[in-house]
């Protein structure tokens, strides 16, 4: 025990590779292998008359996809909606996170908080099903709007926005309550109006929180497919396709393939964001 | 509500194991069962939510537990919420022992050498299923038997009787005639073996297509049905999955007329909602569900005292008074009584002659072409149906 102990004390690489063993055994076999998985099988194709996947490698499914206009019609509809989704998310919880870090009273805070983080305790299913109640015709939404979203692409825009508005606004929160409050002040002894300060000092100092939160409602949206299925009527999202292609037509290579889009625009975003400071952020 | 969260999260599972799937089915060649030996002590099934009771969800509906008493093999079950869930989980290796397969999946587990070959001498009961379900090519093939038919019912045309008068006769109702009351509020079935309701509609309103079975289509009778769902879109409000999802729209009249199952039609009269359905002239399609069991399974002799078990007369009686299906053995009528099996038309050779039963396409039309547009193709053209 001692010997262990002092090794450990001797060599902090060591202690390092300790620490770290089991998350990076985590990532590395469990995430990323499956992912490359993925990325292999792409390249293979299906046989239709055996109903079997080949494994050879060529860029079929690729090919397919650039061609096929509905592939493109999916895929764009699925970034338009999120990235919507991301807008709406950030347009909404600026506000409350700006309240709640810098005017409310602590009690207060943690009351909001509270609330905001409560949904998240849910089952998302239980409310992706309870927005398809409130949406229908006869719904409580139904008879609040002037005309009927059920069933709709935009169903699908507003029960999105619902489900990812929390991790938009808890990144946020964070960046503004870092904040320190002397720039605020000598931005108001330097005689800005505190509109201005908002704009000039808040505001740009905020935008690691706002670009880690709009992962979150960017990517989480990008990825679902069941709240499409459930709300959406007719609304098909690149998820549902893939799911549609593993099924009974077993055709996993094109439904990899597919997949890839998806982790395309993420890397692209990813790679964005970073740019902003949103990962010291998050 | 329950069983359509359960298919939802089915649904996230059966993403997962999307790497995990990428090895594709190894054929097995081994011979069937001789004689049935000692259980195994377990089972382990995936199944169709209400296939297999145990008294759980109702205490009176159990015909698992005596099976346990009789056989020892204790059984487990894993509910799937479609067929696409059903081939998904079976390709997972020899976790499972057997499947309650529709017809749309009993091709592809066949074809991907999941299912073993059965013995039927080994399953009394066998010899007093109807002989229509016996050797029907989803679950037989090349004299092979590779399922034991369980239960069957047809995917009726449901309507709103306030809305939709007259009463249609036709499915050009939901295609080509849609009238004025249920535009745009549509609820087609959702999944590539819908084509096959458009194409069964073709058979007899373009015969100059020259479709034979609306499961193995050439490539213009293909696009021809192609065609029609993408009109039928427009008029379409949503895509059932579940039948939760379907009751739900007719509830809230966002929709008032689609394909349909009995299970529906019953449930929504039951909650004294204005519908109907009707069987149109065209005839319909339906699903033929069979037991199958596993190429890897590792109890087989309890899965063929299982396939015994609920080929008996009590067993096929109490499964389609609980579920509303029609029974594969029609000695089941003494004991679901004369009444209830006409409701069910089990014994009805015209009923069941109009409905062509679920199947895989497969490339193979059965002719000796192999022309025919294949399954996974038929998927990538249903999204391009949604669009």
């Amino acid at each position: 025990m001692r010997r262990l102990s002092s090794a450990y004390t001797n060599h902090p690489r060591l202690k390092l590779a300790t620490l770290l063993a089991a998350p990076m055994a985590w990532i590395v076999l469990i995430y990323l292998a499956s992912l490359a998985v993925l990325l292999i099988s792409a390249f293979w194709t299906f046989d239709t008359f055996s109903a079997t996947i080949v494994k050879t490698f060529s860029l079929d499914n690729f090919i397919e996809l650039a061609t096929t206009d509905v592939y493109r019609v999916i895929t764009l509809r699925t970034i338009r909606i999120a990235a919507l989704t991301t807008v709406i998310d950030v347009v909404i919880a600026i506000p409350i996170a700006y309240f709640c870090a810098r005017v409310a009273r602590p009690r207060n805070r943690t009351i909001i908080l509270v609330l905001l983080v409560l949904p998240l305790w849910t089952s998302y299913l239980v409310k992706i099903f309870a927005w398809q109640t409130m949406l229908q015709t006869g719904g409580l939404l139904d008879y609040v709007l002037p005309f009927n979203v059920g069933y709709s692409e935009t169903a699908v825009l507003i029960v999105m926005s619902y489900l990812w508005l929390p991790y938009v606004v808890l990144p946020i929160y964070g960046s503004l309550e870092r904040l320190p409050g002397s720039l605020l002040e000598a931005s108001a002894d330097l005689g800005a109006h505190s509109r201005t300060t908002f704009m000039r000092v808040t505001l740009p100092l905020a935008v690691p929180g706002i670009v880690a939160g709009s992962i979150f409602s960017f990517a989480l949206t990008l990825g679902d497919y069941i709240a499409p299925s459930i709300v959406g009527g007719k609304t098909q999202f690149i998820g549902n396709v893939i799911y549609d292609n593993v099924g009974v037509a077993g055709n996993v290579p094109f439904a990899a393939a597919y997949a890839m889009v998806p982790i395309a625009v993420i890397g692209v975003y990813l790679a964005l964001a970073k740019r902003t400071g949103a990962f010291e952020a998050l | 509500m329950k069983s359509t969260a359960r298919r939802v999260t089915a649904l996230a599972g059966g993403l997962a194991v999307v790497a995990a799937a990428c090895g594709g089915g190894g054929g097995s060649s081994t011979k069937p069962l001789d004689k049935v030996g000692a259980g195994e002590g377990a089972l382990s099934l995936i199944i169709w939510p209400g296939y297999a009771e145990s008294g759980k969800n109702d205490p009176k509906v159990d015909w698992v537990t005596p099976f346990e008493t009789a056989s020892g093999c204790k059984v487990t079950t894993k509910e799937a919420q479609d067929s696409a869930e059903m081939v998904t989980l079976m390709r997972q290796g020899s976790t499972y022992d057997g499947v309650s397969a529709s017809g749309d999946a009993t091709n592809r587990l066949i074809a991907g050498g999941n299912v073993a070959e059965l013995n039927v001498s080994l399953i009394p009961d066998f010899a007093n299923i109807t002989p229509k379900l016996q050797s029907p090519p989803h679950n037989t093939v090349n004299g092979k038997h590779y399922g034991i038919s369980y239960q069957w019912g047809a995917n009726v045309l449901m309507y709103n009787t306030d809305k939709v008068t007259p009463a249609p006769t036709s499915w050009a109702a939901v295609f080509d005639q849609v009238p004025a009351a249920a535009k745009g509020k549509l609820t087609p079935y959702t999944g590539a073996i819908y084509i096959a309701d458009a194409a069964l509609y073709l058979k007899s309103a373009k015969p100059e297509l020259g479709i034979t079975d609306p499961y193995e289509l050439t490539q213009a009778q293909f696009d021809a049905a192609i065609v029609l769902l993408k009109a039928q879109k427009g008029n379409a409000k949503l895509y059932w999955g579940t039948t939760t999802e379907q009751t739900d729209a007719f509830k809230s009249g966002d929709a008032v007329m689609g394909p349909s199952w009995p299970y529906q039609v019953n449930l929504l009269e039951g909650d004294k909602q204005p519908v109907a359905s009707v069987i149109p002239k065209e005839g319909a399609t339906g699903w033929a569900d069979s037991w199958m069991m596993s190429s890897k399974a590792a109890h087989p002799n309890c899965m063929y005292k299982w396939m015994q078990w609920t080929a008996t007369p009590d067993v096929q009686a109490q499964v389609a008074s609980y579920f509303g299906s029609a029974p594969a053995n029609p000695k089941a009528c003494d004991v679901l009584g004369k009444e209830t099996c006409d409701a069910y038309h089990v014994t009805d050779d015209a009923y069941f002659s109009q409905i062509s039963f679920w199947k895989t396409p497969l490339a193979d039309c059965g002719n000796g072409k192999t022309t025919c547009i294949d399954f996974a193709d038929w998927t990538k053209a249903w999204t391009e149906v949604k669009g």
